[in-house]
């Protein structure tokens, strides 16, 4: 993937292919967007622009700065620098893989359950705290969060089976 | 002098014991609500209305506008500490706001927030009582055109200013357009770049891209170099509030001119959120350390903050004059209003006019009565950075989900701010700013309703927003903002002086 | 004997019990058991939040339900974030909703996919008037200056400032086009009450507002009340705009002005809900009517108080869909099916 990748301990994916990878995301989001906006109309109508006009246009702006970043990146040389080295990548990971799994399994849950056994084994498993510790704070926090939000402000927030089981 | 005599009588009612000590229970659950991701000052409201039917419609006012008080301080608070800007009007106090709690002086920031804050308050209350029959006329010449010239001067005022390459500033900001659109597009009632989700009816709400590009985002970067938060230098010491303070009256002449903006941003219903970005970008403009801007100077705080405040006070007058609620807080508190029987509306100051000059007296009280609340807890606040980031983190991460979800009651939000996270990570890695994308995502749909208003309004003609001395001032204001690095390098050129500042890239 | 009086006394106090248990029994009917959630379906500071912040108040300060109510407003989508939340709600007997048009208007104009037949009725509280408002300030005093000045002008020229997009202001709008044979130039704005502030200051020459989003500037000489858009004059006799009531102004129709539009304002539930639930609810809005704050609200903003619940109040809905159907598609707001 990378051929300087071997040269220094720091190793990971290149900052020059990330840069194009943002770049052709960003890109794809606009046409996504210009088609949109050729389904609702992107004309000027007796009344002034169309629903679609805006989103067109800037959608359009969006693909020639694209163009543009994309040219810089391609003309300059690939000066070796590294986006992130895979040791990092990996730290970076570790915090996206548990939320991501937390954002996951919310509806079915509910938000207390899930946040109890994130902040319990982010302290565990990354903190290297002890047991005990984990699971105080794990609970601690799902606990106040429900006083707060339920009891006291009255915002409802996603409930799963441990809750109705306790008859909310 | 009539009026002058009703606020002492004003200050005579508010300054009972009974009255000052709702004034702290206001502050302080005011502070909680803005604390709380997804809390804001009208939960706050809606929880006390009931207590307040016992009290005379005066004191149950002076008790939730401190609500309202205490929320507003309440947002700089995760905005410096984590990132984090609860409401839209606090986006900007995050960008010198967070690297100063970096550098350890989270008890400088916050000091300086707060006292800003204060000071831009008192700065539009003293306005609201001296000219208050003048300040809802000019709100009325408010149309359209007017209030797109607004918006433009907004955008103009902070484009620009950051160091990033210009196509990757652009790239952000019309992202920012492009989100900001989907959803029903008001002005035909037509859905737009939904493509039959029913989840993105309601579009990308703000808070959501904000708690995510800047909140998320933060704590990978946090996370890839290496488990801390940087803050633990901080000083726990009220000292902090005296030594910052002796620093603050050397920049008078930012506070006036913050002041100024907010005051009429906040008249015309441009709202907060404007004058926050306009003046942040006109302070860097401006300010001899311009280029030390979002690397945590104490000036791009104060700016924000003080505009900000100054607005969001200011709008409380066409609310009570006109009848219409600039924020959702705003919207209780004329709820609040019709129960007991006080229609909002220009007769309001002639029929009530205990409850008003009341309420404007508690506008003072109840500032400074928060601004000390505040201030003794900066060192509290400021030892939250002393928590383990991997205790924090994950309560952050926790907090945010909760924020994300109540915007819509929905859990698909919660995925998006994820997603947004990621993306903030690998646009902040890769040098796309992020503030004109979360601007356009605030703004963008505002402005371009106003646009379209006014070009309905005038068949199409864009003669319409020169049509005025009005909206021809404020666009041309614009057009030199948008020109003024030009401008600038122009007359830095002359004076053969240095490269413009487009060296970082 | 004693003994015997005593078994005597322990059974009919027994069956006295028993007797009153029986008798509480039916009426221990359905109580909420969370806070009641008011879902707006519309920004704040209209009508519909007005109300709904109202009865609120009004709930809480007469302590008419032990749980306590929260408004919560859902305007996304024209509205169809909040239908759509109560629809998908199936079954939940503490969310309300309260209506305003787009209640019809929205999946006709948009295609998001609800209708009230998805819903539960509750109670219609009251029907919303509708006026034609200008500014004091304008030489056309009445309907038939008004309709002169409308007629000079060239077409497009005349502006008209409503709430929202083919909604209930844009109907009538084309009503009103249709009466005077001109084209007007209709601009949507957020809310009713920045619409009544666009056309105190002048950024536009008419409004269709409901009166309680004009009443302050009504009162204050700033706008001019022309005609009413209902079959009869309103109710309210008390003096509030000078020396004139809301009964003095004249209906539409009389000045010439076929027009006639009336709005709902009542209250749905989830579907699925069990009837003793929506009858909790009916009982609670019959005490609501009954308080002070809620005919204030009422006199206020002229309200029609007509009160419907049950069967009769479904039949409303449904013609009033019916008319609605008819009305958007004369006008040419219905949704492009692709």
């Amino acid at each position: 993937m990378n051929e300087t990748a071997e040269e220094s301990a720091g190793a990971g994916p290149s900052q020059r292919s990330v840069e194009i990878g943002v770049a052709a995301t960003i890109a794809i989001l606009a046409v996504i967007g210009i088609i949109g906006a050729l389904r609702v109309g992107t004309g000027w109508s007796a009344e002034g622009p169309r629903a679609g006009f805006f989103p067109f246009y800037i959608c359009i702006a969006i693909l020639i700065s694209c163009a543009v970043n994309l040219a810089h990146v391609l003309r300059t040389e690939n000066d070796g620098a590294v986006f992130a080295s895979w040791d990092q990548i990996n730290k970076v990971l570790q915090v996206v893989v548990p939320t991501a799994v937390y954002v996951g399994i919310i509806p079915y849950s509910g938000i207390y359950v899930a946040s109890a056994l994130l902040v319990a084994s982010f302290m565990k498993v990354l903190g290297r705290y002890g047991w005990a510790a984990s699971a105080a704070v794990g609970i601690a926090v799902p606990l106040f969060t429900f006083v707060a939000f339920e009891k006291w402000f009255l915002v409802p927030l996603p409930k799963g089976p441990l809750e109705h089981l306790l008859g909310y | 002098m009539e009026d002058i005599g009703n606020l002492f009588h004003g200050f005579s009612v508010v300054l009972q014991p009974y009255n000052i000590v709702l004034m702290v229970v206001g502050i302080v659950l005011g502070v909680i609500v803005g604390v709380l991701p997804g809390l804001g000052g009208a939960n706050g409201v809606a929880i006390l209305l009931p207590l307040t039917f016992s009290m005379s419609p005066t004191s149950a006012i002076i008790m939730l506008s401190c609500i309202y008080w205490g929320a507003l301080f309440g947002g700089a608070i995760t905005s410096i500490l984590f990132n984090i800007p609860g409401e839209p009007w606090s986006v900007a106090t995050t960008f010198d706001g967070y690297p100063m709690a970096q550098q350890g002086k989270a008890g400088e920031a916050l000091t300086a927030a707060f006292t800003s804050s204060f000071v831009g308050a008192l700065f539009a209350v003293i306005m609201i009582t001296l000219v208050a029959p003048l300040v809802a006329s000019f709100a009325l010449r408010f149309g359209p055109a007017e209030i797109f010239s607004v918006y433009f001067l907004a955008f103009c005022s902070f484009v620009g200013l950051s160091k990033e390459p210009p196509f990757k500033t652009v790239a952000s900001m019309m992202l920012g357009f492009a989100l900001g659109a989907v959803g029903l597009d008001q002005m035909t009632g037509q859905l737009r770049l939904t493509f039959g989700f029913e989840t993105l009816l309601t579009g990308f709400d703000f808070l959501i891209a904000v708690i995510g590009l800047f909140g998320i985002g933060e704590i990978l970067l946090t996370m890839e170099e290496g488990l801390s938060f940087r803050g633990k230098a901080a000083k726990i010491d009220l000292k902090v509030v005296i030594n910052t303070w002796k620093e603050l009256p050397r920049y008078w002449m930012l506070y006036l001119r913050s002041c100024l903006i907010g005051c009429w941003m906040g008249i015309s219903p441009a709202g907060a959120t404007p004058a926050s970005f306009m003046s942040y970008g006109i302070a860097k403009r401006i300010s001899k350390h311009g280029k030390n801007f979002g690397k945590g100077e104490i000036e791009g705080v104060i700016a924000p903050e003080t505009a900000a405040h100054a607005a969001g006070t200011a709008a409380l007058l066409p609310m009570i004059s006109l009848g219409v609620p600039g924020s959702p807080t705003a919207a209780v508190l004329l709820g609040g209003l019709l129960i007991w029987g006080l229609q909002p509306g220009p007769l309001l100051f002639t029929e009530q006019k205990d409850f008003v000059w009341g309420l404007i007296a508690s506008m003072y009280m109840g500032n400074i009565v928060g601004l000390i609340v505040v201030l003794t807890c900066v060192p509290l606040f400021a030892a939250i950075l002393r928590i383990p980031f991997s205790v924090i983190a994950p309560i952050i991460l926790v907090l945010c989900a909760i924020g994300a979800y109540t915007v819509h009651n929905n859990t698909f939000d919660v995925v998006m701010m994820l997603v947004f996270g990621v993306v903030g990570y690998f646009m902040k890695k890769t040098n796309y700013p992020l503030a004109p994308m979360v601007l356009a995502i605030v703004l963008g749909d505002k402005a371009e309703e106003s646009f379209r208003q006014s070009l309905l309004a005038s068949q199409g003609s864009l003669g319409v927003f020169f049509s005025n001395a009005l909206v021809s001032t404020i666009m041309t204001l614009g057009l030199i903002a948008l020109f003024w690095p030009m401008i600038q390098a122009g007359l830095s050129r002359l004076r053969g002086g240095v490269k413009g500042p487009r060296t970082a890239a | 004997m004693s003994a015997t009086s005593k078994v005597l006394t322990f059974g009919v106090a027994a069956c006295v019990g028993g007797a009153f248990a029986l008798s509480i029994a039916p009426a221990k009917a359905w109580e909420p058991t969370h806070p009641i959630e008011i879902i707006v379906p519309a920004g704040t500071g209209g009508g519909a939040d007005q109300m709904a912040r109202t009865m609120q108040g009004i709930i809480t300060k007469h302590n008419l339900s032990k749980q306590s109510v929260v408004v919560i407003n859902k305007s996304g989508g024209a509205g169809g974030e909040g239908f759509l939340d109560v629809k998908n709600s199936k079954g939940n007997a503490h969310k309300l909703i309260i209506t305003l048009s787009n209640l019809f208007t929205t999946p006709l104009a948009t295609g998001i996919p609800f209708s009230w037949k998805d819903m539960t009725p509750v109670a219609m509280m009251a029907l919303d008037e509708f006026v034609l408002w200008t500014n004091a300030e304008k030489p056309y005093k009445n309907v038939k200056d008004y309709v002169a000045a409308v007629k000079a002008a060239p077409d497009n020229t005349f502006k008209m400032g409503g709430t929202g997009s083919k909604q209930e202001d844009q109907i009538i709008t084309v009503a009103l086009e249709k009466a005077t044979g001109k084209k007007m130039t209709y601009i949507p704005y957020k809310g009713g009450g920045e619409v009544a502030v666009q056309l105190v200051g002048n950024h536009v020459d008419s409004t269709v507002n409901n009166p309680i989003e004009a009443v302050a500037h009504w009162r204050a000489g700033k706008l001019n009340a022309l005609c009413v858009f209902d079959s009869k004059k309103l109710d309210y006799q008390e003096k509030i705009a000078g020396d004139k009531a809301w009964g003095d102004i004249p209906t539409c129709k009389s000045e010439g002005l076929d027009v006639e539009y009336l709005m709902l304002r009542g209250f749905f539930m989830a579907p699925g809900v069990k009837p003793d639930e929506v009858a909790y609810y009916v009982d609670m809005f019959k005490k609501v009517r009954e308080t002070p704050e809620w005919k204030d609200l009422m006199k206020n903003g002229a309200f029609n108080t007509t009160f419907m619940v049950g069967d009769e109040y479904a039949k409303w809905v449904a013609s009033a869909e019916k008319l609605h159907e008819g009305l958007m598609k004369e006008a040419g707001f219905l949704a492009k099916t692709n």
